[in-house]
């Protein structure tokens, strides 16, 4: 070792009273820097609740039993939103996962170098792709396959006779499972392409989380396993998975988080309808998607406040799920390891 | 006797560099054979051989043969992942698997093996577990998790992984250096016991070790097996000067 130690003769002096005060300040100025933090996620949360407060003042609890959201009438119900939110948001995360650490094992465990670094940073670049360009792209590219398979359906008579007892349904206020796929629309817009765009959007999240813990996982774990005569796809599924859980599950609460708050590409394209788990390939909205269609528009006191608990129950939403997620990890995490 | 492992002109490379050089090497059944030298001398890398671990290394590549139980390791048609059952492993660092309980670590080879049956399972679990010398320390605890035990004990329970698929030949690759005296010592009193079931060879930095518990001693050096023999004849009258010079602490 070439480095001055503590001990060695040319050890400067005690620090001087100026370089203590130095000191001093530069933790007056960090703890000032951190506390800007704070400062602005209390300011956030009163800001929320206080432009919350009309709208939970005048329906409480049933804000989010309610169903109907009329800004005509005045009456506001979350029930479609959050429906919405969590519908597209846990079945794109469901479709996500699995593709996500099948790409992450490609880059990390089975693609050679040449390949591994362009795929897995193209992976990556998915997540730069500005939102209203995924928008736009699911409306251009996306909506016009699912409309024509929508047209094709309402074509055939049988189909058609198929969408019109459906129809009779809905308007009665019910619904069926089979019915929740016979389309309600022909645009292409809804449920479906907020699904299949979220799914494309989160993807990268996940993968990327996923492929940077399965590198990490020791080579000794990845030995003992081969040493016991497993093939490659058991190490990969009884040794480097497990291993690996815990940080994967961070990479889907991750995309998760993003999910549910993903706001301008699922306004673009989930055809903003109240309508509840009526038809996959029919109008939804979530509560992001109605907070940027509706709030420039919101011009009523009610209406404002309703958009605003929206927010409110969305961060509320997002705070919850990280908790849990931290939970989850927690539980996941191998410990002790040597 | 037919030796159960036999190595004839073994060179291995990585990449351009070649790392072991021409070693011929025969080990007996129910023996433990120590492999010495310095570090970088080739001896861990002879060792990883034996179960084909270099397949996994991009560019490593083992030329020669070796022999287990007369067939050929490396021949056209071997399957390295049915070689692999037949030879047991223990690493430098313990390796459990953190996710698993005791027993399901104990286990994992012989689900990979296809038994399934609990009953079954758990006679060999506890059969292998006394085998390393850890049943009356974990039994009351085998559905735990296998990282909370100390590090001796992980060593011993990955001793008692490899043992719990019956194998041939059971490597270990500088198995307590990452021990405390105490745990060491008891490793060191288990190989005794192994060898009744086993072949052992161990691959060691520690010169004291390999005369403690070692029937024979191959000394390599710079990617040569300089000399192979009786532990007793390796340590109190070697043949070859290196070999002299390295045992009585004047390098290495």
């Amino acid at each position: 070792m070439s480095e001055p130690t503590q001990s060695s003769p040319t050890r400067p002096p005690t620090p001087s009273a100026l370089s203590s005060r130095s000191d001093r300040q530069f933790e007056i100025l960090i703890l000032a820097l951190a506390s800007v933090i704070v400062l602005v996620f209390v300011l956030s949360i009163y800001l929320l609740g206080s432009e919350s407060w009309p709208a939970l003042q005048r329906f409480g609890l049933e804000f989010f039993t309610q169903r109907t959201w009329n800004p005509v009438e005045g009456v506001f119900g979350a029930v479609a939103m959050i429906t919405g939110t969590l519908v597209t948001s846990l079945v794109a995360l469901a479709i996500s996962v699995p593709l996500a650490i099948a790409s992450a094992l490609f880059v990390a465990e089975y693609a050679p170098k040449w390949l591994a670094n362009p795929v897995g940073y193209l992976i990556e670049l998915l997540a730069a792709v500005p939102s209203v360009v995924y928008g736009l792209w699911a409306l251009f590219v996306i909506a016009p396959v699912l409309s024509r398979w929508e047209q094709g359906f309402f074509q055939d008579p049988a189909r058609l006779a198929l969408y019109t007892s459906c129809k009779n349904l809905w308007d009665s206020g019910s619904t069926t499972l089979q019915c929740f796929f016979v389309p309600s629309t022909f645009d292409g817009r809804g449920l479906a392409l907020a699904i299949i765009i979220l799914t494309v959007m989160i993807l990268p999240y996940t993968a990327s989380v996923a492929r940077d813990v399965i590198r990490l996982v020791p080579q000794e774990q990845r030995e003992a396993m081969y040493a016991l005569g497993a093939t490659k796809w058991e190490v990969i599924s009884r040794a480097i998975l497990p291993y690996a859980r815990a940080g994967i599950m961070g990479g889907v609460i991750l995309a998760l988080g993003r999910a549910l708050g993903e706001t301008l590409a699922v306004a673009m394209v989930i055809g903003d309808s109240q309508d509840v788990l009526k038809s996959l390939f029919g109008g939804a909205s979530t509560m992001a998607s109605v907070i940027a269609n509706q709030f420039g528009d919101a011009q009523e006191a009610l209406h404002r406040s309703s958009v605003v608990t929206l927010g409110l129950t969305l961060f509320f939403l997002s705070v919850i799920v990280n908790y849990v997620a931290r939970l989850i990890i927690a539980r996941l995490t191998p410990k002790g390891i040597q | 006797m037919t030796p159960i492992l036999s190595a004839k002109n073994v060179n291995i490379y990585y990449g351009d560099k070649q790392a072991v050089r021409a070693v011929d090497l025969d080990v007996q059944r129910g023996t433990v054979n120590a492999l010495i030298g310095p570090s970088g001398c080739g001896k861990t890398t002879f060792l990883r051989a034996i179960n084909r671990m270099h397949d996994l290394t991009p560019g490593a590549r083992v030329e020669g043969t070796i022999l287990l139980d007369g067939q050929d390791v490396y021949g056209s048609g071997v399957d390295p992942v049915n070689m692999r059952r037949r030879v047991g492993m223990v690493f430098q660092k313990p390796n459990p698997f953190p996710t698993m309980s005791v027993f399901d670590n104990v286990v994992s080879g012989l689900k990979l093996a296809g038994i399934r049956d609990q009953k079954r399972l758990m006679e060999i679990a506890e059969r292998s577990l006394r085998g390393a010398a850890l049943w009356e320390e974990v039994k009351d605890r085998l559905k735990t998790p296998a990282t909370g035990l100390s590090g001796g004990q992980q060593q011993r329970l990955c001793i008692a992984r490899a043992l719990a698929v019956e194998p041939e030949i059971l490597l270990m690759d500088e198995p307590t250096s990452a021990l405390d005296p105490a745990s060491t010592a008891k490793i060191e009193d288990l190989m005794s016991d192994l060898k009744k079931v086993t072949t052992i060879v161990i691959v060691t930095h520690n010169m004291h070790q390999a005369a403690r518990v070692s029937d024979t001693t191959s000394f390599f050096l710079n990617g040569d097996l300089v000399e192979h023999g009786v532990t007793d004849q390796i340590f109190t009258s070697p043949r070859d000067e290196r070999t002299e010079a390295y045992v009585t602490g004047r390098f290495g």
